[in-house]
Formats: C-alpha cells, structure tokens, sequence
C-alpha cells in the first residue's frame, strides 16, 4: 500500500511559547499554587470525617505501603518523613483544641506539598528537543530495518514511516483544536508501547508537547525517567490511594488545564487486561476537565473569554499486544476482585524492554491510530472553530451546562454526572473509531465458535479445554467469518466502527493475514492454519483478541 | 444553590391534558407565573375563553399558549407531559429552543417506539434499543442533560380537588429535584426524591399494565380478594421485567411503584382501570379507545412488553394474557381461569 502520510509543520514553531515550557520555567510557583488550591479543597470536603482521622488514616495508609510495596523510585527519607508526621500528629492529641488544629493543619499541608512535589513533573525545553528527534530517529531507522532493506538500511538516511504507521482519522481538525483552545487526548489502552507512540503522534503532527500521567512505576529505570520526564510527564502513583493523594493529583491536572497545558490521559487507567475496549473509564481525572472548564467560566470576562477544553478520543489498534499473554492470566487470576497485589511487569528490566523493542520493529505488523472528533467536556461534538453542535447540529455554548437561573454554579454533584456522560461518549467513541482488523475478527470467529460447541461450559471450564478439542474446520470458520465480516461492513455503513483496508481482501487472503497476525509474538500463536483445519494452540491469549470485538452484538450471528 | 421557594421566570409546561393542566395549576400556587402549552391554536383558545382545561378550573396565573419558543425561551424549567405517542414529536418541535440550561422534568408514563411493530420476528426481536423511556428521547433529541421526571399516585380529578397527594421526582442530578421540590411542594402535595431515573419511570409505565387487568377482574365482579392477588402477583411480574430493562427492584417497592400501583389498580379515576373495566364488559379495545377523550398508555405498553419478555425471556404472564384478550385470542373469563391455574413460582426473589 504505497500510501503517502503528509508531514505536519508545528503549530507553534516557537517552543518558547509552549503553555509547557511556560510551565515549567514557573514550576516552583505552580507547585505552591497547586499545593495551596488542594488544600483548600481539602478543607471544603470532609466527607464526615475530621482533619485529624483524615491524617491518621493517611499516615497508616502510607506506612503499610512503604512496608508491603516498596519500589527504587520512592525517596530514601520516605520512611523518616510519615514517621515524622506520626509523632507530631500524636504529640499534638493532647493541646488545646486551637492549637492542635493548628499543627494539624500545618501537617496536612506539609503532606500535599511532598505530594506536590512528587506529581509535579520535570519537563526540559531541551531533553524535549533531544528525546523528541531521538525518537523520531529511532523510530524511523528500526521501521526501516523492518522492511525489505534489512539491518543495513538502520544507517540509511532515507526516512519513511508510511506503510508501518497509519494514522488516520480527524488529524487537521486535533491540529485547528490545539491552536483555539486546550486539547486533552484520550486513548485507549492495551500496551506499554502506547505511552511511546502518542509521544510520537503528537509530535508527528506538530502539536506542541502534552502532559501526561505516568506511572510511578515507570520511573523505576533510570532510562524510561529520563524519556518520561522530557516529554512532560508527571507522575502518578496507583498506590497511593488516600485522599490527600488523589484530590493533589487531580489539583495539579486541573491547574494545568487550566493554564493551558495540552493533556493526555488514559482514561482507562491502565492497561486493558483482558483485551477489551475500556467500558469502564477512571473518572477521578478525567473529572478535571469538567471542573478546570468551569472554573475557566467562571473567571472569564469581556475581553478574557475562557478557553475551550476539547477532548479528543484516539484509538490504537494492533493486531497484537506484546503483554498479552501476562495480562490476560493476571486478568483471569483475579477476575471480579480488585485485591491489592503487586505490579507483575514485563517492563522491569532495560533487557526485556530492549527484546520488546526489536521484536517490536524487526517483525512486520501494521499500526493504526485513529484520531477521533473532538468533543467538549459534555461529549457534543465540537466544529471547526470548535463550536458546540447539538445532536440536531444547532450551535450550543458549553458553558450553559454550569448554569442554574441564569448563573454559573458550583454542583459537585452535577460535575460528577457531567463526567459520567463524558466517559459514557468516550466508550462510544472508542467503538466507533475501533479500527477492525483481519485478526481480532479471527479470534473472535474461533472463540466463537468454540463457546458454541461447548455451551455448557463456563468461561474458565473453556479456557480449560483440552488440546484435541481445540480444532476448527476451515470451510465452517471461513464461512462464520465470512458472515461476521458483512456484520461489520453493516456496523461501518452505521458509522459505528472502522475497518481496516485489507478486510476487503478475498476471504482467503484476509484470513491468512489475520491468522498470521494474531498474536504473532507470542511463544505459542493462538490460531493457525494446518491443511483444512484451524488449530486453537493457545485459548487464554485468543480470549484476550476476541475481547476486542465484544460489545458490538456480533456473538448473535455467528 | 436554589434556596428561593418561587421563580422568578414563568414555568412552562407542555400538554394540557388532565395530569398537565393538575400539575400547571399546583404550579401556579407557589410562582409568579405559569405557561401551559396547548398543541392546537383552537385548543388554546378555547381554554382561554372558558378558563377550564381537561374539566379543571385553570388558576389565574396561568398563561395559555400555542408557542413554544415562547416557551422554549421564557421558561428555565419545563414540565413536558403529553401522551408517549406523540412526545418524539413534540421534542422535535420544542429542542431548538432548548438550551444546555434547561431543566425538564416530565410526568408521561408510557414507552416511545422507534420502530414499526410490524417489522419485528424472531429474526429482528423488540429489543431495548427501540424502546426508548422518556428521559431518554429527551437526551437523544435535545441537549438538556438535566432531566427528571414525576411518578406516584397522582391521579389528576384528586390533585386538582385538593386532596392530599405526594410524588417522587427521580432525576440523576440533585439540582433537578431540588428545583422541582422548590417549585411543587405545598402543605398538601409531599415531593419524595430519588436518584433511579429509570427505574422510577418504568414503575409509571409498567404499573398500567396492571391497572388495566384490574379493571377487567373489577368488571368481572370478581372481588376483592382476586383483585388482592392479583395486583400483588402483577408487583412481581413489574419488578422482574423491571429489572431485565435496566430498573433498580427498590424502585418498585416504593412510592412510584406499589403506591402508584395500589392507587390506579383500585379506581374508577384512572384511564387504564377503566380500560380493563370495560373490556370485561364485552367491550372492543376499539370502541373502548374511539370513545376515550385521553390516551390510556397502558394498551400500547402491553403490546411492548409482551414482546420485550419474549427477548429477554422473562416470563410475563399477565402482561400475555391481557395481550391475548386485547387481540381477541382469549375471553376475560377464560384469561382468569387461566391465570388462576399458572403456578406462583418462588415469588419475592429480588430481595
């Protein structure tokens, strides 16, 4: 397919003038105020408990974690520090009760500016530039080396990404957002890889740089912290679960929205285990938005109007995930119950990364983002100039949204529900763009196929098969498939799903495609072809891919 | 917050029906001013000069209108109350004078169809998908996303007596039943809240299904005790078929549900009841709707659960009998008898 991407010129050629970079120049200031707004927040919300519980309940909290969940990245005082606050806290239990508020008052604020701290990123205008060209570089010469031109052409100078990486999809419109107001990208999420190729996307399109939550975690390799933090990454620490914690987080996201900090977050949260599109979305930061765009209106004057928060959905499809095999089992380990555990990652030692990376780049497997439309904080479509557009495509003002008799109101309640429709739009949205490719429509047709010769069986008594039950006939599968791909072509024609380009192919050459592609890293390949038959070798990793296709209400057609 | 007791902007409501002209008038009691929506100019005219409107002396601070943009544009909060069948319709022609800042709270008490009966079989089941409650036509034809609506015991002759009466406003947003708390409540009329929009809309339509089997065992003259049986059986078959379209069973089991329930189950008052009544009485369903003035929802509703049971395989069998006597396949006597012989399964189990 010799399709040729066009390259984007920067929106803002200027880095100097990067909400970012401004950013990070006043970071010192930007904590305080972040630090400041938490606290007085934390004071509104009590949530029928005092300060001093709300401290004890924290330091506990924080000293189980230390104890149970230590990792490299966490502070060397950590340990000497809610020690610290423990017997402060307890030495004031005694005073007076004005005096003891005092001190507990100057604790709690001691915490979120730790907090603060800690989240705030640490973006370098020029670790931007070097990681930004690095990447592009990297990921340039590695595609490259993946085609016909073998290992030498790493060294060629000849640049092209067309046929590895599509992205397709509404990218004039991302770019005309970014300039009249603050775009806050949401993708899904199946890999780690992800975090590495938005970067990408976003600078591919000439976007000035994005902020983004990352995972503690990550920061664990002295490598991935060094790529991490120049591409404006702040930090996100999924074991810290405590108030304090959470509402400083999502003080920082919404001080950066509002100063008009471009976005990204993956509102799944993490990873999706079990291979499905995310349904259900954390609407903890995806929450800001609402609040930050409230805020924003409620400061506005004549000749300051308030800028526009728009979300923009992104999905990335691939015919597999490297993680596949290990998030499914992790999946399956603890479906319906979210007990504490450890991370288990692949992404643990600079080796593993590196064998992902190769595997990744030297076997051949497209990738498609699609960019979907961008909407505002409410999920209506937004225009060109990014007007609102009601479902009758009449003009409305977001801000009407925050007002009750003709004035804006604070309803935290409200903003809640708002965000419920936002994340509800946003599933909606994911489906939409959901790009099918050959393979999940494979595994979807075999895992299919099998639960319908076994329908007495649950989902683990299947996945438990044994291996000589595991076989398809290839007429029976083709024909399934067959008719499952003219649902899809249906769905499209709705509007309600994407296709990718080689499901047009003959039947055949589809098929063999998908069956080559579907999970083609994996140790044992879920599904593949043997003379007339189509051989199951590995069910948990094809339940993963046929995850993908759920929620389109294909199962009644097979 | 809202903390005032009236508005200042009148308050618009769409439908000049009994239950529509009942709530415009408790309306106007406590605010300054009330606009009701007439669909005809004849119509409006009509109530204007006679100053009476589905039997009801209108209060003076009533204002009857044929425009809605005037309404649209006027009005912050809106009580939209027209029959089911034609409410798509009348959201067409109202939303583009809605804007993000309205609040409509609607008191309508059966399904929208979005699709021709006639086009469903095994291949193309009723499903969910084509039937629509009214909070969510509201949604899918405007941009109003603060939406509740009004369920209970409200039938319309009492309220507009002054008899003593409560509702529930079941809305996701507080605000929403804040503000129509604010607006309704007077010393003799008691507003509930809950947050379980659709399952407190299902109780509202779902409930004249059994009204309208009440008024056959009424017609019947099969007694009290029957009509006890049978009203408590048909709580049952609401809450399951309740629960299989997305309600909450707590819902059923309150205001909205049992108390609706109990009141339009065991009254000459309430259209469905006399539906029934009048079927048992050898009446056709025909001659029974010709002769009507308003809509008895429950008749459609029953053609639409009986299909949806069908898709979600949940058993329905009063809703299928009185399916089966509105289709002349089954006489009311025979329907009893039959029902008398199906086995009560372990009732309460969704508690």
């Amino acid at each position: 397919m010799a399709r040729k991407q066009k390259k984007y010129p920067e929106i803002i050629p200027r880095t100097q003038q990067w909400p970012i970079v401004q950013l990070a120049r006043d970071r010192k200031q930007f904590v305080e105020e972040v630090s400041k707004e938490s606290f007085d927040n934390l004071q509104k919300i009590t949530r029928g408990r005092s300060l001093r519980e709300e401290l004890e309940m924290t330091v506990y909290r924080e000293k189980l974690r230390i104890k149970a969940n230590p990792w490299r990245v966490d502070p060397k005082d950590d340990k000497l520090f809610w020690k610290s606050i423990q017997e402060r806290l307890a030495d004031s239990s005694g005073l007076p009760p004005e005096e003891a508020k005092a001190i507990e008052e100057g604790l709690l604020s001691e915490i979120i500016h730790r907090y603060a701290e800690e989240i705030s990123g640490n973006f370098k205008k020029n670790s931007y530039r070097f990681a930004r060209s690095f990447i592009t570089f990297g990921f340039a010469r590695l595609l490259n080396a993946t085609r016909v031109k073998g290992l030498t052409s790493l060294f060629s100078r000849q640049l092209d990404l067309d046929d590895k990486i599509h992205i397709v999809g509404e990218t004039e419109h991302i770019r005309e957002l970014a300039k009249r107001g603050t775009v806050v990208m949401v993708p899904t999420h199946f890999s780690n890889l992800d975090s590495i190729l938005i970067g990408w996307v976003i600078q591919f399109l000439g976007l000035p740089a994005f902020i983004y939550g990352a995972g503690l975690n990550l920061f664990n390799l002295k490598i991935f912290a060094y790529f991490m933090n120049s591409l404006g990454a702040y930090k996100v620490d999924r074991r810290k679960k405590n108030a304090v914690y959470l509402e400083t987080l999502k003080t920082y996201s919404s001080q950066a929205l509002r100063r008009g900090c471009h976005s990204l977050f993956f509102p799944g949260g993490t990873r999706a285990r079990d291979g499905r599109i995310e349904k259900a979305l954390k609407l903890g930061l995806l929450g800001t938005t609402v609040e930050a765009q409230r805020i924003m209106y409620q400061q506005e004057s004549a000749d300051t109007p308030a800028r526009k928060i728009f979300i923009v959905p992104v999905v990335i499809n691939y015919h597999f995930t490297l993680e596949a095999p290990s998030l499914i089992n992790d999946y399956l380990k603890r479906t319906g119950q979210e007990r504490y555990y450890k991370e288990s990652d692949e992404f643990t030692t600079s080796y593993k990364i590196a064998t992902f990376l190769f595997k990744f780049f030297t076997k051949g497997s497209n990738i498609s983002v699609s960019i979907g439309r961008g909407m505002d904080i409410l999920g209506n479509y937004v225009d060109k100039e990014g007007h609102s557009i009601d479902s009758n495509g009449q003009m409305i003002h977001t801000r009407d949204y925050f007002i009750s008799q003709g004035q804006i109101t604070v309803d935290p309640q409200r903003e809640q529900e708002y965000v419920r429709i936002l994340a509800k739009r946003i599933v909606e949205e994911f489906h939409k763009y959901n790009r099918v490719f050959a393979s999940h429509l494979a595994a979807y047709t075999a895992f299919k196929m099998m639960e319908r010769k076994n329908p007495k069986l649950d989902l683990y008594n299947l996945l438990r098969l044994p291996d000589e039950d595991l076989v398809l006939d290839y007429t029976e599968f083709k024909k399934a498939w067959k008719k499952l791909r003219k649902r899809v072509f249906k769905l499209e024609k709705k509007g309600k799903v994407s296709v990718g380009g080689h499901m047009r192919w003959k039947a055949d050459e589809a098929i063999k495609l998908g069956l080559e592609n579907v999970g083609m890293y994996h140790a044992k390949r879920p599904l593949i072809k043997k003379d007339d038959k189509v051989i199951i070798q590995n069910m948990n990793t094809l339940y993963y891919y046929h995850n993908r296709m759920e929620g389109y209400g294909l199962e009644k057609h097979i | 917050m809202v903390s005032k007791s009236t508005s200042d902007k009148p308050i618009g409501v769409v439908g000049a029906g009994s239950f529509g002209t009942a709530v415009s008038n408790i309306l106007a009691e406590k605010n300054k001013k009330v606009l009701l929506y007439a669909r005809t100019p004849q119509r409006a005219q009509e109530i204007n000069d006679s100053r009476k409107s589905a039997g009801q002396q209108l209060h003076e601070r009533i204002e009857i209108t044929n425009d809605l943009e005037k309404i649209g544009r006027q009005c912050d909060v809106i009580f939209p109350i027209v029959p089911s069948a034609n409410f798509r319709s009348m959201m067409k022609e109202l939303s583009p004078y809605l804007r993000p800042y309205h609040i409509l709270i609607h008191g309508t008490k059966g399904f929208d169809l979005n699709v021709n009966l006639r086009k469903i079989d095994p291949t193309n089941p009723l499903s969910r998908e084509h039937v629509r409650t009214m909070s969510e036509v509201i949604k899918e034809e405007s941009s109003v996303v603060r939406i509740g609506c009004l369920a209970g015991p409200n039938l319309a002759r009492e309220i507009s007596e002054k008899k003593p009466a409560a509702t529930v406003i079941a809305s996701h947003f507080d605000e929403v039943i804040k503000v129509g708390q604010n607006l309704l409540k007077t010393d003799r009329f008691l507003i509930y809240g809950s947050n379980d929009l659709i399952g407190i809309e299902l109780c509202g339509i779902l409930k004249n299904i059994i009204a309208v089997g009440a008024g056959t065992i009424n017609g019947l003259e099969l007694g009290e005790n029957a009509k006890a049986l049978f009203i408590s059986r048909g709580l049952v078959e609401m809450v399951h078929i309740g629960t299989a379209l997305g309600g909450n069973a707590q819902a059923f089991l309150g205001l909205a549900g049992v108390g609706d329930l109990v009141a339009t189950s065991s009254s000459s008052l309430s259209r469905n009841f006399t539906v029934g009544n009048r079927l048992a009485k050898g009446e056709s369903i025909d001659e029974i709707i010709e002769s009507m003035e308003e809509v008895a929802e429950g008749v459609k509703t029953i053609d639409i659960i009986n299909e949806l049971s069908r898709t979600y395989d949940v058993r329905c069998p009063i809703t299928e009998t009185l399916h089966r006597i509105i289709k002349k396949e089954m006489s009311v006597g025979d329907a009893h008898r039959y029902l008398m012989k199906f086995p009560l399964r372990a009732e309460i189990d969704f508690l």
